[in-house]
Formats: structure tokens, sequence, C-alpha cells
């Protein structure tokens, strides 16, 4: 049998609740799994005792004979945009510094209340505003993969989410929370091979989420596999009246409905994801994608999106103007640090707090939001986006009248190494170009792992489904995976 | 439309940020860059479009009109850099 610290959400579930293994000895096995992965910078708080916490109540629950819930026995790592209360909160950012909160997110209460356990808060880019994990105050997060040219260049896990990214592929955590506002999950996850799901936007709470962009936001799984983002995606989601955005509908059964055979579905290849500079292995991955899922029994239809290349920089005013108004929060009265320069009054309090709280692309964004939102730019950027946005999602709903879902690749390259790109802003920006469109139509999305490039790293292809046709995802997601049979994992070297 | 020095330094005491003088020089000409980039936007003809405003149809629901403080003062302060007397402290506002 595989070792514990190599099983997912499923498998863990299983053995717990047929006894091959205690909660308890699972939690042991990622707990020590964390504390010898410090190299990776992915873990900023350990939270051993949680994990333990809900692995003793698994075990007890299962003595007493009682029905156990849908992540019973399984330990999660918990992204550190999620408050957890009475666990040190950052966001990546040195303006949340020493923030402890005194509430618990609905996305982490939902999965406690399901069984989980968490082993630690993941690092992430500040804010979650970054593509490579090296925005973090806390320091950049190191992929455990490495190129396969011998050498030992430091790899960008992706971001933001790249502190889950890095542990679920490392098997340092079985499974993984994230959150998606223009690709922040599927990015990370297409660069170290793992499985990662954005669903519709107001499937899951943000209430307790510490809000990037409020109208793009989103939490969903990272985990080896789609059964277990299925399973996971369960428990997170749900209305919650916390949440104005929450959408109030029932959770399905994804897990129980999962299937593969895509027989009468039909998938669009969108023509205009096709951008010049794509390196050709990632064209032949789509056109891979494309047989594999005709072997499933979809029929392949080409489809146009004819605004996508107004996706990127409608994003790009979107996102830091809703950052701009979020963001205005952190002023050094109620939380976090507070910078107080002698004799300075409130305004300057508030300058000197943000100048030394937040990171150049937080200040940056920041900057753009104000911007774009000030008098006399108002219309010309801001609203010119909202209306961009309009015929963005417009271009889908056309798409769903010729087919059921889109296939397209994830990322336009590999994973790059860290500094190779954070010298220019407008570079890193154009690594979301396929993830950021769904986005902005709040539409759910799986990015999936599908080969490897001829350096040995993980490439990813997606599938994007219409509003709330998260089985569709799922499904599609599990006919690439049955296919692609990736099995690649980064060596331990850390 | 291009962003001068003045500019940025306006935007940086609108968005409460502090900035040196070589910050608000470097923040030249990566804010023009990433205007410059998202102007193409501007190529869209957007006239008879509406903005958009819910990306998900939803219907806004409302709190109910009662009038509470919580109950949970002491949580609300419990972060805070100063906190006396039950209130958020912050530097003397008015002479």
């Amino acid at each position: 049998m595989a070792e514990i610290f190599e099983l997912g959400i499923a498998d863990i579930r299983s053995g717990v609740a047929s006894g091959d293994f205690t909660a308890k000895e699972v939690a042991e096995t990622f707990i020590d799994r964390v504390s010898a992965a410090k190299s990776l910078n992915a873990v900023l708080v350990e939270t051993p005792d949680h994990a333990l916490a809900a692995a003793e109540a698994t075990d007890k629950a299962k003595a007493a004979g009682e029905t156990l819930g849908k992540m019973a026995g399984v330990p999660i790592g918990m992204k550190d945009l999620f408050c957890t209360e009475g666990v040190a909160t950052t966001a990546g950012s040195l303006i949340l510094d020493g923030f402890t909160p005194q509430y618990e997110s609905t996305v982490s209460a939902n999965l406690f209340k399901a069984g989980a356990g968490m082993l630690g808060k993941l690092n992430m880019d500040q804010f979650a505003m970054g593509s490579s994990n090296e925005t973090s105050a806390f320091g950049n997060v190191i992929s455990p993969w490495r190129r396969n040219d011998g050498g030992n260049t430091d790899l960008a896990p992706g971001g933001s989410s790249g502190g889950s990214a890095a542990v679920v592929s490392g098997r340092i955590c079985p499974a993984a929370t994230g959150t998606d506002t223009g690709g922040s999950i599927r990015q990370p996850a297409a660069f170290v091979g793992i499985t990662g799901f954005k669903p519709t936007y107001g499937r899951c709470s943000r209430w307790g989420t510490i809000a990037f962009a409020s109208s793009l936001d989103q939490a969903g799984p990272m985990a080896h596999d789609v059964r277990d983002c299925a399973i996971m995606l369960e428990s997170m989601a749900g209305f919650d009246p916390k949440d104005s955005t929450s959408l109030d509908l029932p959770v399905p059964e994804w897990e129980a409905s999962l299937k593969s055979d895509l027989t009468g579905k039909r998938i669009g290849i969108p023509k205009e994801y096709r951008v010049d500079n794509m390196p050709p292995e990632i064209d032949a991955l789509w056109q891979q994608g494309i047989e594999w899922l005709k072997d499933a029994g979809a029929k392949i239809v080409e489809v146009s999106l004819p605004h996508t290349k107004y996706a990127l920089p409608a994003y790009y005013i979107i996102a830091p103007a809703e950052a701009s108004s979020n963001l205005a929060r952190y002023d050094g009265v109620r939380y976090g640090m507070r910078d107080l320069p002698d004799g300075a009054g409130l305004q300057d309090m508030y300058a000197a707090t943000r100048e030394s709280g937040f990171g150049p692309e937080v200040k940056r964004r920041i900057m753009i939001g104000t911007y774009v939102l000030s008098a006399g730019y108002y219309d010309a950027y801001y609203t010119q986006a909202q209306k961009v946005r309009t015929l963005i999602s417009q271009d889908f709903d056309k798409a769903w009248e010729s087919c059921d879902l889109l296939l397209t690749p994830t990322a336009p390259s590999a994973a790059f190494g860290l500094g190779e790109k954070s010298d220019d802003p407008l570079a890193m920006y154009l690594n979301d170009v396929f993830t950021v469109p769904s986005s902005l139509a709040g539409l759910p999305a799986i990015s999936v792992p599908a080969g490897l490039d001829r350096q040995g790293l993980p490439l990813g292809l997606q599938i994007i489904g219409r509003a709330l046709d998260e089985q569709g995802v799922f499904n599609a997601g599990l006919a690439l995976e049955e296919r692609a049979s990736f099995v690649a994992k980064p060596e331990q070297w850390w | 439309m291009s962003v001068d020095k003045e500019t940025v330094k306006k935007i940086a005491s609108l968005s409460r940020i502090a900035v040196t003088e070589a910050e608000a020089d470097a923040l030249v000409p990566e804010l023009n860059n990433i205007l410059g980039w998202v102007e193409q936007l501007g190529e869209v003809d957007c006239s008879k479009v509406e903005p958009m405003t819910a990306v998900i149809p939803n219907k806004l629901r409302l709190r109910d009109d009662v009038v509470s403080d919580g109950y949970v003062r002491d949580k609300v302060l419990a972060n805070a850099p100063a906190a006396e007397h039950g209130f958020f402290g912050v530097p003397k506002v008015i002479e």
C-alpha cells in the first residue's frame, strides 16, 4: 500500500473509515511532512494542535459509530487569505502583522464542520496580487519541482495560491484551500501538476475571506485529482446569509455524480486562445486534449470569443479598482500594524502605515485603482471596463449556444524561475491570459495536469463551463485526467 | 493620456500612501506602462452596452432592520493597535 503521505482526500477518508489507519496517524504523518518542508517557505504558521484535535474528534466519532463527515480525518492546508479564529492571518502582508481573527471564515468553518483539520496557514502573494508568489512579505514560496537540466534553479509555484500549490504537489498536505480572482487557483495548479477548481462566483461564501476584488474572488479546492476537488468543494460551498453575493442554492453531490463519459457533450475550442509566442508544446497538448475528449465521446466545435484580447486590460482596471476600495480598511486604526511618526496627525499616520505595510505590487494596484476611479477618469476607464466585461460575458453566452464546455490551456507557459519575470509587471500579468476571461464572467473552471514540457515541468489543461455547471466541468476534467494518466511528482530535495 | 510626477503624488495622496521623491519618479513609467496598455479598451465600441453590475444574476438580500451593537465590542477591539476605554485610539484630530 502507498504511504499515508502519498494519499489524497478520498483515500484518506476511506482508510480512516475502514480502520486501515487512524485519523491521528494521518495527522501526525502530515504534521511531520509540514515541519520537514520549511525550505519551501510554503507554510507561514504551523497549526499541529488544530490538526490533532480534529483527528481525535474523528477517531472518537468513528469509535462511537457516528456518521463521519465528508472530510473526516483529512488534514488540510489553509491559504492565509482565510480568517481562522485564534490563528494569525496576514494575507501575505506586513500590514496585517500581528492580526489574530476573532472569527472563522465561512469556508474554513464549513471544512472543519465536515471533519477536516488544519495543518497550517499557507504563504501566498500579498493580498492575492501576483502570479508567482514573489509578492509575499514573508519571502517567496519555492516550487517543489525542478527542471530536468540537472540544475537547481528555484521555480515559481505560480500564484497567488502558491503555498497551496507547493504543499499539495510536494505531498506535504493532502489538499489545500485556494482562492481565485483572475486565475489564482488554476495557474498555480497547472505549474505544479495538481488539480485546482474555481467554482461559479457565489458558490463559496466570501465571508471572512480577506477581500481583494469582491466581484471576482472565489474560494476553491486544490487537490491531487478531480474526485478530491469534488469532495472538498462540496464541503466548502453553500449558501451563507453573511455574504450578500452568496447564491441561495443547494450544493449538488458532485462526487457521487462524477462520470467521464462525455457522449452527447459538445466541447468548444475558442479560436482566440491561440496566442502569439505560445510554446509549441502547449499547442500540442491542447490538440492532445481535443483527442482525449473526442475519445470520451464528446463532439468538438470551434467557437469564437471575440473580446478575449480585452479581458486582461479590463481585469487590470476592475480588480485594482475594487482592491483600492477594499484595502482602504487598512489604516492603522482597527487592526494590524500602525506607523505613527513623531508628531504625526491622523492623515500622516494613514499614509505612513500604508507606506510601510503594503508591498510594491499592492501599492501599485491601489494607485492604479485610485486613478481609474478618480474624478475625470471614472467613465473613460472604469465604466468602459465594466461595459467590456458585459461583452466578454455575452461572448460566453453566445458560445454556449453551440457548445456545453470549453477546452483551453491553463497558462501560456510552464513554471518560470523565481526572479525571471518579477521586473516587468505587464509580462507577469500576461500569465493569466487564459484564466481571466472566465473569472470576469463568473464561470466555473478547472485545471487538470495533462503533461510535461521538455524541461520536465507540468502543463495543465483548463475546462470552463456554464454558470452553475460544476458537474459538467468536473466530468470533462475527469475524462482528461483518465486519459492523461499524469503521475509525475517532484522528487523530494527539500 | 500620460501620468506625470505631480499626478503620481496626487494619486498617492488620494490613496493615503506616503511616497518619497524617488518612489514617485519610479512610479511614473510603471503606471504609464500599465495605463497605456489598458487604454486599448477604448477601441471597443460600447455605445450600446450596459456596464456589468452583477456577474451572476442574484437578488440583493437586505438585512433585517434591527438595531444592534453586535455585542462583540471586545472582539472588535482585540486587534486594535491602540484601544482605550472601549474605543479605537487615534492621534489627536482637533486642536
